[in-house]
């Protein structure tokens, strides 16, 4: 275990050189020079494009503006943006945000997805199966901006339920109706898979022989079948956590949460480097870990998968 | 001029008229609109992030220049209704040959640092935004004032490898500081508008702490002398103003506190505004213009107005394709510009019939024949100027809404003139912009204008005299630059309006570029606000606002 732990996290230094270096190209080769658009239709002074060139180093071959920016990195330094904000404080400030927001929709879809999932498992074909197809169907179906608009429009201004836009302090309570729209798509397939999961292992061995032996159906249930059916889903919302933090673009700009999603979609229009690939960094040690964290949790739930 | 970032491009707002809101009919006192609760009421407005550290002569975007406008009060100030600009700081700016000026400043007035705004904190505030070093966005605004040449100085070959020399000095020959409330300006050569731009925010003082500072720091939390005062700036959430107590140039804020919150979607703040949640928003969103649905939500919360901003299409005169005067004109009378405004903009913005934006000062309205809509002689001249050969392209920057009214305009050219042209969106502003820069354009191209300061001046130097700060296209006509040299530096602003006018009647003759559409701006406030006007550029004054 303490072997297998040791080996996948050096297994990380490699995986996060390669992300970095990428995306430190792709961004790099985003045509346009960053400082033409800035100053609108008037166009911006030769002196001030010839000071911000040198002080971002931008007249220099990538490779070495890439070495800078890992030389400052492995210092804890992010480096700052073109307005000369340090993007170590602005990923201290968004991406709590965005980890608060991922988090209730985790929350959310796990809820609500595996309460359905295991029900209808249970009883297929019934009428409350076939009410969790056509929904999920429906959740699968509508892009996440639809959801989006249309919950905030009836719940925060038509009907006045909760206010349209997350305020700055982030209450838990402004953000269930953002983390249900973020998880909405995910809330459906878990729901799917956990439905699947328990229907089969339901006809399995154990479990006839847990009934036969007599144990009450909530144990049968609640510890055999449950723990045995959860290894797909907890692979689903282990991967989740990232996709979610990494896909709350557009939730984040419906509800104007101060999140990851929109920090890195302004910095690519804009060119940041230093902005988009210390968020991305980031986003990718998460889902690193959160793989790892997933790895490790097959292990407690199904006794015969150890690790050397 | 400044440029909304959140519909990059789109050519920004702004509106001349004091507007009063009609919510206030009522006027009884229990709903809690009494002077008492409203002088410490807050109001949250909406914003964008400033792109730069908020230093007045390095901002040009509206994100942070509005909240500079709102922190600063300079010499002058351009009055809500659009009109000649009065004295603000300035007791009174006097000249006999519109060269030398002497500049008298009110008597102690403050920073709100508690510093008191002296003469020289003008004359370093200048000479730190001219300076080249300094790299200042809005630095050529100082060029009228003589040694510009000297402290800023330029790239000789224009892009790399060479680097612009070293300034010979470091401070402008023309500024002088008389003493603590005086001082003096020496212009190159007379300029009758020079008074009227000192209103530009370019032009606003800076405290000592800025220069122990240094700018960037400062620009964090800047401090300035106007009716608000910075508290705090969170990125990308909110900047937080609160009033001045120690202001005294104008009104006072009727209220205490100003937030303006950071929205990265106008739609979200737009359902903000419905809901009540949002106390005023400067433009709602296009997709609430459509059907006029804004105002269906609004009722009588939806203000709407004009702003002294044209949109044009711009002709690269430097492609030898677009060098004959009767094509351009061509192209530019085959355009029914009333069409497109009510089927595209849905009458929010007004068909453009003048150079310069009539609600500027010294702008004649209807001066500009090519801007008519003549398909019969648009035909003629084609023929005249031997036709056109290839693909016309009109190019847009795709990432603001350009892409409607650029089809419409291409393809109204294309069914009155029979020459193939097309509207074609380049991804990003800045692509957009480097090429144009860069005198790399092979077809007409979008463009905009928002007047700086309200004068005629600001339409036609910067746009159509050769080597104008944004004379992109490389339009030269001898007779215009003679004229407006002329005009610039005429003895009185009617004597200079006078010459640019006939300036003016040489550019319609030649339609350098197409002017399309006035603009017009559709704001809204919350039930809360009992009273505001907009500025001379559609920003809210919030000394006007009362709750």
């Amino acid at each position: 275990m303490g072997r297998y732990l040791v080996r996948r996290l050096l297994q990380l230094v490699p995986v996060f050189i390669g992300t970095t270096l990428m995306i430190y190209l792709l961004v790099w080769k985003v045509p346009g020079d960053p400082f033409a658009g800035k100053c609108g239709d008037r166009g911006c002074p030769e002196n001030y494009r010839a000071m911000m060139t040198e002080k971002f180093q931008l007249d220099q071959p990538w490779f070495v503006q890439y070495a800078t920016y890992m030389k400052n990195l492995l210092q804890g330094d992010f480096g700052t943006t073109w307005s000369g904000r340090e993007v170590g404080d602005i990923i201290a400030t968004a991406y709590p945000n965005t980890l608060k927001l991922a988090a209730m929709a985790l929350v959310i879809e796990a809820v609500i997805g595996l309460t359905a999932g295991v029900l209808t498992g249970l009883r297929r074909n019934g009428f409350l199966d076939n009410l969790v197809l056509v929904s999920t169907l429906f959740l699968i179906a509508l892009p996440v901006f639809v959801v989006g608009f249309v919950l905030q429009w009836f719940f925060g201004v038509k009907w006045g339920i909760v206010t349209p836009t997350v305020s700055n302090e982030m209450r838990l309570t402004e953000l269930i109706l953002p983390g249900f729209v973020l998880g909405s798509a995910s809330m459906a397939y878990i729901a799917r898979v956990s439905r699947t999961s328990i229907a089969e292992n339901r006809r399995a061995d154990y479990v006839r022989t847990a009934i036969a032996k007599g144990l009450p159906m909530r144990r049968v249930v609640g510890i055999h079948l449950l723990r045995n059916s959860l290894i797909p889903v907890v692979t689903l919302l282990g991967t989740d956590l990232g996709a979610l933090m990494g896909g709350a673009i557009i939730t984040e700009g419906i509800f104007g949460i101060n999140g990851v999603g929109r920090t890195v979609l302004r910095a690519i229009v804009t060119k940041e480097s230093a902005t988009v690939v210390s968020i991305v960094v980031v986003l990718v040690l998460v889902y690193l870990l959160m793989n790892l964290v997933v790895d490790l949790l097959y292990a407690a739930l199904d006794p015969r998968i150890r690790y050397e | 001029m400044r440029v909304s970032k959140r519909a990059s491009g789109a050519i920004a707002m702004g509106a001349a008229f004091a507007l009063i809101a009609s919510g206030c009919s009522s006027g009884n006192d229990d709903e809690g609109g009494t002077s008492a609760n409203s002088s410490d009421g807050a109001i949250v407005v909406d914003g964008t992030e400033p792109e730069n550290p908020l230093v007045p002569a390095n901002t040009t975007e509206t994100g942070g220049g509005k909240i500079i406008d709102w922190l600063w009060t300079g010499l002058v100030e351009y009055p809500n209704n659009g009109g000649a600009p009065q004295n603000a700081l300035a007791e009174s700016i006097e000249t006999s040959d519109s060269k030398v000026y002497k500049i008298k400043i009110k008597q102690n007035t403050k920073f709100h640092d508690g510093t008191v705004v002296k003469a020289k904190n003008f004359v370093d505030a200048w000479n730190w935004g001219a300076y080249s070093p300094n790299g200042a966005q809005n630095a050529s605004f100082f060029a009228d004032i003589d040694g510009f040449a000297d402290v800023n100085t330029s790239d000789p070959d224009g892009d790399g490898p060479k680097k612009a020399p070293e300034p010979k000095a470091k401070e402008m020959s023309g500024l002088k500081v008389v003493d603590d409330w005086n001082f003096e300006v020496t212009l190159a050569a007379p300029t009758a508008v020079f008074p009227t731009k000192l209103g530009y925010s370019t032009f606003m003082p800076l405290p000592d702490a800025f220069f122990s500072q240094g700018a960037e720091a400062f620009g964090k939390k800047p401090i300035g002398n106007g009716p608000v005062s910075f508290v705090s700036w969170e990125n990308n959430v909110a900047i937080k103003l609160t009033r001045f107590d120690d202001y005294n140039l104008r009104d006072k804020m009727k209220i205490k506190d100003v937030n303006v919150k950071i929205y990265q979607d106008d739609t979200a703040a737009y359902n903000d505004l419905v809901s009540n949640n949002l106390d005023f928003q400067q433009q709602v969103p296009v997709s609430s213009l459509a059907g006029d649905n804004w105002k269906n939500d609004l009722g009588d919360r939806a203000i709407s107005s004009t702003t002294p901003s044209t949109g044009i299409i711009a002709f690269p005169i430097y492609d030898k394709r677009f060098q004959n005067p009767k094509l351009r004109k061509a192209i530019s009378l085959s355009v029914n510009r009333q069409e497109i405004t009510d089927k595209i903009f849905f009458g929010n913005r007004k068909p453009a019939d003048s150079w310069a934006n009539p609600l500027t000062p010294g702008a004649k309205p209807g001066n500009c024949t090519a801007c008519q809509f003549k398909p019969d002689e648009a035909k003629q001249l084609l023929a005249e100027a031997g036709g056109f050969t290839g693909q016309l392209k009109m190019y847009y920057n795709a990432d603001a809404s350009h892409k409607d009214w650029m089809e419409a305009v291409a393809g109204q050219v294309k069914n009155t003139l029979g020459i193939d042209a097309v509207a074609v969106g380049v991804p990003t502003f800045a692509v957009f912009r480097q090429n144009i820069n860069a005198h790399k354009m092979d077809g007409a191209y979008r463009a905009g204008w928002q007047q700086d300061y309200p004068d005629v001046e600001n339409w036609i130097n910067p746009l159509y005299v050769t080597g104008g700060s944004s004379n992109d296209g490389l339009y030269s006509n001898p007779e215009v630059d003679a004229l407006a040299k002329q005009a610039s530096s005429a003895p009185s602003l009617e004597a200079s309006h006078e010459l640019f006018a006939k300036a003016v009647e040489k550019i319609d003759q030649d339609v350098p570029t197409m002017p399309i559409y006035f603009g017009g701006q559709q704001s809204g406030h919350s039930v809360k606000i009992k009273k505001m006007e907009l500025s001379n550029v559609g920003e809210l004054d919030i000394t006007s606002v009362e709750l």
